[in-house]
């Protein structure tokens, strides 16, 4: 496979151009921790670590602007050391699809769409790009957004950047929005809860002012109970204050109770990094309204689904071995949408890894992508959503 | 006024009668006007220095509506223009002479709410503040909440991606949509997201927010909804100059705390505050900061003492606490009705809106005082501070031969000097007419058309809202062409690797 480590914008720019010309596809990579997602394609890689470092970072403005192949953690160190965060919780894919953790980069994060369990309150990605400099498949470099917090002069391009997975542009540099770290946190749990209850118990906390930030539901495991997961953060008194409020606005699905740092904090990595699913040859990520969650786990769980829920039950995770098609479909009836993230080789490569959108959407999105990328050189038939992919 | 609309399409205007009686097979009765007095009303947005009266306004009660006259307009090529509650203040609804006005005012029904998924789904017709009213009484509300919020719609809110004194905290409309029914100029109907969060595929959602009615009709909205803070409690800081309240902002920030909300007057918006609601305000400084925290009352409290604790470190002179709601509303009252108290010591006011990196606030405000003496024209200001979003109001007299020109000459220059220190044009109330033209000061022909070729994704011919966002226009078909053609490769002496 060959495979392409510019290291400027020139570069970069003289490698579209000449795969545009020559009919090539350029798969853009960071890491290539999420190389596994998606169906065989033969594209050149394009690897972005070339593109690393920090151009800037402001704390007080709430702003940093770093190139794209920069890794995660890095980014995350730095950010830390100042008391701030990347807010909406980026994390490694790698543990999810048997890579070695490490190899994010930032750009391949933002490119991903990704957010951790406090999606619910924090934003996801697109919730905090705020602008981008770029090489366009058209080989043209140019810059969408701005580098303040408040912007909305133009077409809002970011939004469309985060969670294309690399099918629009190569993005060399990213400006974020980074936020105070929580200064405590603290993680109340409910044991031994049923998945309707879970719901019902995390939608009242929701809906609660005890500002819950995060809050997920793992199922009964390798002999642990079910729990029901409450994250509070914040200062110190406001934590203790929320925390003491909480049990009564749960109490009538169960008695929460406080975790020890620990052993909440392992609970937390066990949702991000799906573990209980770890077994599952088929991982499905499933975006649905809270309510649905229960529903498609009704469905589903009697033919040998296994499942957990974050984001109030706004994020099922299932790994489920049965017909892809009845996933789609009890997603599709929940009004939601189902991604497969980790697959053997048969389904990775028939079943789009993308929820396939209604035709009209479908059309839209293709010229978009085309607005960007008018000779296809992103299109690696990675999505098999493009029936003139191969 | 010196922005130029596109030329009215002469072959457009004279097929006008025709026009009006196909719209008025699509809407029967009232829902379609075209005499001439009834058209008044519709010339203008909050940009009232730009007038148009339309060709004809149509006002649908129905996506079916919707969608026959964006069919029927595309096929006969006939321009439309959105509008919401005509509130804007960049101009985005404003009218054009060959164009249809499509007023979405009918589509005023709140459809479902769900607290359980804590979502609201309404008709974009629907005001700002009409969700909160329709979902408080559970104890929820809908967090962006711009000064407009009694008049503008949720469409008009989408189109802007508005914000609010609250968006600090619970950021703008784009933030809080989650899903939209789209109904682009062909007629198809689409819906975007849903009432889940993140879309499936390329976030399109995402785009239309803040696309200033340039790429579809929005005909439902469902946006997410929040519990409502337990307390709110606020301070009201004097500071002798603007730095030292400027500093105060980086230091709240610097201390973790991301209040609910944090803005900055300077003397000449306070003055005119004070005059006309009368609540106290201080009079002897310089710079009036408001910070408002939100949550359970252990964390206000709490915060309410750092705060104070740190306005006094950098020099506040006065200094006020809430006690209670009706203290808290008053701090606000001032603020809130800054607009109509300037209007009061000026006949006419220019409101401008770029953001800038918070700590080049002394020197932008040095700079505008010095435009202000060159430009013989007032300037107050009120600021979103913990954004850094300005909204000078420069004073002027409509009356006064020339004072229009040079006030927007001076918000021209306000604009260019928020770029200048790597800030935008714009922090919430869009391009429109009225910066289009300052579009390339932060953009670069390459930047502009990748920017207008999504519009032709949408839209090929050009026909949502032409006028708009984008100084030039070009043919979409130019627009798409490479640069790279039959094999030819762009700089051939480069080494290949
Ligand atoms: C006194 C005052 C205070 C204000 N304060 C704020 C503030 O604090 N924060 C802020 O952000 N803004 C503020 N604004 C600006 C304005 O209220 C917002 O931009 C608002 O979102 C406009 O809503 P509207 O319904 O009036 O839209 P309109 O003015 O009617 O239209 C605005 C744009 O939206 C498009 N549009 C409207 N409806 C639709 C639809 N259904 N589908 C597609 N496109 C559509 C129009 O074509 C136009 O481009 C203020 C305005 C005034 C007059």
């Amino acid at each position: 496979m060959v495979a392409h480590k510019p290291s400027s914008v020139d570069q970069l720019v003289e490698l579209i151009a000449t795969a545009s010309a020559e009919g090539t596809k350029l798969e853009l990579r960071g890491g290539g921790s999420k190389a596994p997602i998606g169906a065989d394609r033969e594209a050149q890689i394009v690897d972005m670590r070339g593109f690393s470092g920090v151009v800037d970072y402001d704390p007080p403005e709430l702003v940093l602007t770093v190139r794209a192949g920069t890794p995660l953690a890095d980014v995350q160190k730095l950010v830390e050391s100042q008391d701030q965060m990347l807010a909406f919780e980026p994390f490694d894919h790698g543990p999810l699809l048997g890579k070695p953790t490490g190899q994010a980069t930032i750009g391949g994060v933002v490119a991903a769409g990704v957010a951790g369990s406090g999606r619910l309150t924090a934003g996801s990605a697109r919730d905090h790009l705020l602008g981008f400099t770029a090489v366009s498949g058209r080989a043209e470099r140019f810059v969408g957004g701005g580098k303040v917090v408040k912007n909305v002069t133009g077409y809002d391009l970011p939004k469309l950047v985060a969670a294309s997975w690399g099918r629009l542009i190569a993005v060399t540099e990213l400006t974020l929005k980074v936020l105070p770290r929580p200064r405590v946190t603290s993680t109340m749990a409910i044991e031994g809860l049923g998945h309707h209850q879970a719901q019902a118990a995390m939608a009242v906390a929701m809906g609660s002012a005890a500002e819950v930030g995060a809050t997920a539901h793992l199922p009964a495991f390798d002999g642990r109970p079910a729990l029901t997961l409450f994250r509070i953060q914040g200062f110190s008194p406001s934590v203790a204050a929320r925390c003491a409020a909480l049990p009564g606005i749960v109490g009538a699905h169960g008695r929460a109770m406080a975790l020890p740092e620990d052993e909440a904090a392992a609970h937390w990595i066990a949702v991000r990094d799906v573990a209980p699913l770890a077994s599952a040859a088929t991982l499905w990520r499933i975006n649905l309204p809270p309510t649905g969650g229960p529903r498609l786990v009704d469905r589903l769980a009697p033919l040998g689904a296994c499942w957990l829920f974050d984001w109030a039950g706004g994020l099922v995770w299932l790994g489920f071995d049965g017909a892809p098609a009845l996933v789609r479909l009890a997603a599709e009836t929940e009004g939601g949408h189902a991604m497969l993230m980790r697959s053997p080789d048969g389904i990775r490569n028939s079943v789009p890894m993308q929820h396939p959108r209604a035709p009209g959407v479908a059309a839209l999105e293709a010229r978009v992508r085309r607005a960007f990328d008018p000779a296809g050189v992103f299109e690696t038939g990675r999505f098999l959503d493009m029936p003139d992919a191969h | 006024m010196s922005l130029k609309m596109p030329e009215p399409d002469a072959a457009v205007l004279a097929r006008r009668d025709d026009i009006v009686e196909a719209l008025r097979r699509i809407v029967p009765g009232e829902g379609v006007i075209s005499e001439e007095a009834e058209l008044r009303p519709f010339e203008s947005d909050g940009l009232t220095a730009y007038r148009q009266p339309p060709m004809v306004v149509v006002l649908p009660e129905n996506v079916t509506q919707v969608s026959a006259i964006l069919r029927w307009c595309h096929e006969q090529g006939v321009k439309v223009v959105p509008r919401g509650a005509g509130t804007s203040l960049s101009g985005g609804a404003l009218p054009l002479a060959d164009g249809v006005l499509l007023g979405m005012a009918k589509f005023n029904r709140v459809l479902d709410i769900s607290y359980d998924d804590r979502i609201a789904v309404v008709q974009p017709g629907v005001t700002n503040l009409a969700i909160t009213k329709a979902v408080e009484g559970a104890g929820f509300y809908y967090a962006p909440d711009p000064s407009s919020q009694i008049a503008c719609t949720i469409g008009g809110n989408i189109a802007e991606n508005s914000g609010g004194v609250h968006c600090l905290k619970y950021g703008l409309t784009t933030n809080n949509v989650l899903g939209v029914e789209l109904v682009t100029i062909e007629g198809e109907v689409l819906r975007l997201g849903g009432r889940h969060l993140d879309p499936a595929g390329l976030d399109l959602l995402g785009v239309v927010v803040g696309s200033e009615g340039l790429l579809g009709v929005v005909t439902e909205v469902t946006v997410r909804i929040l519990p409502k803070p337990e307390t709110a409690r606020a301070v009201l800081v004097g500071f002798p100059t603007v730095e030292s309240a400027g500093q105060c902002v980086a230091e709240v920030i610097a201390a973790g705390i991301i209040p609910a909300g944090m803005e900055m007057m300077d003397r000449p918006a306070i003055h005119a505050a004070e005059a006309f609601v009368k609540v106290g305000y201080p009079l002897d400084v310089d710079a009036l900061l408001i910070v408002e925290l939100d949550g359970p009352a252990a964390e206000c409290d709490y915060l309410i003492e750092e705060v104070a604790r740190i306005a006094s470190v950098n020099g506040a002179v006065s200094l006020r606490v809430s006690n209670d709601d009706d203290e808290r509303l008053a701090f606000w009252a001032g603020r809130k009705a800054a607009f109509p108290a300037v209007g009061r010591i000026a006949p006419d006011y220019y409101c401008m809106d770029g953001t800038i990196p918070r700590r080049h606030l002394p020197e932008v405000l040095r700079r505008m005082a010095l435009l202000s003496e060159q430009y013989g024209l007032g300037v107050a200001n009120v600021f979103h501070a913990g954004d850094g979003n300005l909204h000078p109001l420069i004073l002027y007299d409509a009356h006064k031969p020339g004072d229009i020109e040079r006030a927007e000459d001076f918000g021209n220059d306000i604009l260019r000097l928020c770029v200048e220190m790597g800030g935008v044009l714009t922090g919430e109330h869009g391009v429109g007419v009225e910066k289009r033209d300052l579009m390339p000061v932060m953009f670069s022909q390459a930047d502009l058309d990748h920017q207008q070729r999504v519009k032709c994704a949408f839209d090929p011919q050009l026909l949502l809202n032409p006028g708009k966002v984008f100084p030039t226009l070009h043919r979409c078909a130019e627009l798409g062409r490479m640069h790279v053609h039959g094999g030819a490769l762009p700089f051939p002496d480069l080494p290949r690797f």
